[in-house]
Formats: C-alpha cells, structure tokens, sequence
C-alpha cells in the first residue's frame, strides 16, 4: 500500500514538471508524457522514495499551501536581514553554532525543516544527528536548546508535522 | 508594461546578488559567508527567473519550475559546505560561541588520540 501510494506521488511529481515543461498543451504530448512518467513510476528505480512520507488529504494539503507562503516571506525577511548585517557600517554579529530538537520523525520533514532553517533569517543548518539539529546562527540570540528550538524551528514545525511529521 | 515589470523584477533579483557579493567581501569567516551567499543568491536566482517569466509568459511555468529547484537544492548544497567547513573550522579560524556540534564530539575528538596511545 505505502510503495504503491510513492509510486503514484512519484508519477504525478514527474508528470507534472513534464506538464509544466511541455507548456502549451497538446493532447498527445500530455499522453506520451503520462505514458513515460508512468514507466518511470512503475520500474523499481525508486524502490524507497521519500514521497511516501507526504500525507494526502484536505489538511496536509491547506497546510502545505501555507507552509509555502510561511517560507517565502521568511525566505524575503532572511535577504532583507542579510541586506541590513551587509551593509551596516560595524558588521553586528556573534555567531556560534547551536543545538535544537526537532519533533519530525520522517526523513522527509526533516529534510524540508532543514533547508527552511537555512533560508530563514541569520540561520544555516550545519548537521542533522537523529532528532538533533546543528545550526549555525549568525547572531546568537538564545544559546540553550529549549529557547534555539522555540526560535528557529517551531515556526515551520507546526505545519511539517501535519504534511509529513 | 510586462517587458518592463519583468525587468524590474530581475533588477531586483540583481540587487540581492550585488549584496551577496559585497556580504561575501565583508564577513570575516565562512560560515558568515556562507549565510550571505546562500540566501541571497536562493532570493536573487528566484526573483531574476521570475521577471524572465513575466517578460515572456510563456517561459513562466518554465521559470518557476527551475525556481522551484533552486529553492530545494541551494540549502542542501550549503549544508554540505557547511558541514565540510566545521571539520576545517581549526584551521579556518572561525569564531563560534557557542558550538554546539564541537562540543557534543568527544568521542570524534578524543578517538585519534587514543589510536595513537594504542600504536
């Protein structure tokens, strides 16, 4: 049931950039693109796809709208925060790496999680172990787990665990 | 109207990349170069493919597709810099306080030692 669920998130994932490519439609076009995503999906060539992880539904769906919409206007804050420590006449940094828990058990939401981190305002992901991640923190604002955590993950994390926790 | 919007909004995407370079002339280690390097050019490539978009629209889906994967593969590549970077970070010089990741490897930091006791 689960592999058969990724080989279908598999095939729409790869039928639709083929849509996306191909964009002025033509019928025949759309079939042998659907015909060839469909090969790719049925083949074992993705044995464990990560796309499994994602949950379907109404909810996970709302949720990964505004997930989207999270992360852009944090990805505008981040250049904007860049833009000010750039440019501002003293440099105002202290960085240091820091520790924060993540309650993500997939490693699919752990990848998203990570590489929201990294696009969020002064924050980059260094490592991930388990449930720990490393993040290397342009100005260190909370130096314990607890409040790092509260900072920097919790903000995505409460729509990560809906979509694929 | 389109042509100009469009170029507008890759002007803008310019901008950011302009700012990353001067980030990158500015910060003193790599890790802070790498903060102005990733999210600027992630924001700089995105806004630049998107004005592309709309001076021509029938570019766009196209456009943000490539958008889309820059948006995931840029902090992954950045993660493996990073990452790379804090096994050199002795001999990068970089000031971290605190460092959580150094501190929670002694096994990784003590471990050559006790191979050479061994030897």
């Amino acid at each position: 049931m689960k592999a058969l669920k990724a080989r279908f998130l598999v095939f729409l994932a790869l039928w639709g950039a083929w849509l996306v490519l191909t964009a002025p439609w033509s019928g025949e076009e759309a079939i042998a693109g659907a015909a060839a995503a469909l090969l790719v999906a049925v083949l074992p060539f993705f044995p464990a796809s990560p796309l499994c992880d994602l949950r379907l539904g109404p909810k996970p769906l709302a949720y990964s709208v505004a997930f989207g919409f999270v992360f852009l206007k944090a990805l505008v804050l981040s250049n904007l925060d860049v833009a000010f420590r750039v440019l501002h006449p003293r440099l105002p940094i202290a960085p240091g790496i820091v520790k924060v828990k993540t309650a993500l058990k997939t490693p699919l939401g752990r990848l998203l999680l990570a590489n929201a981190i990294t696009l969020t305002p002064g924050t980059i992901t260094v490592e991930t172990r388990g449930e720990d991640l490393y993040i290397h923190w342009i100005k260190v604002a909370a130096a314990d787990p607890e409040g790092a955590t509260e900072a920097i993950v919790s903000q995505f994390e409460k729509y990560l665990e809906v979509i694929c926790g | 109207m389109a042509e100009i919007l469009g170029a507008c909004i890759s002007l803008v995407g310019a901008v950011f990349f302009l700012l990353s370079a001067i980030g990158l002339l500015r910060m003193p280690d790599a890790f802070t170069r790498m903060q102005t390097g990733t999210k600027a050019t992630t924001l700089g490539s995105i806004l630049f493919l998107i004005g592309i978009g709309v001076m021509r629209p029938d570019y766009l889906g196209r456009t943000v597709l490539l958008a889309g994967f820059i948006a995931l593969t840029n902090p992954v590549s950045s993660n493996a810099l990073a990452r790379a970077a804090h096994g050199f970070r002795k001999r990068l010089g970089a000031r971290l306080e605190p460092d959580a990741l150094a501190a929670d490897e002694p096994i990784a930091a003590s471990a050559p030692q006790e191979a050479e006791h061994g030897d």
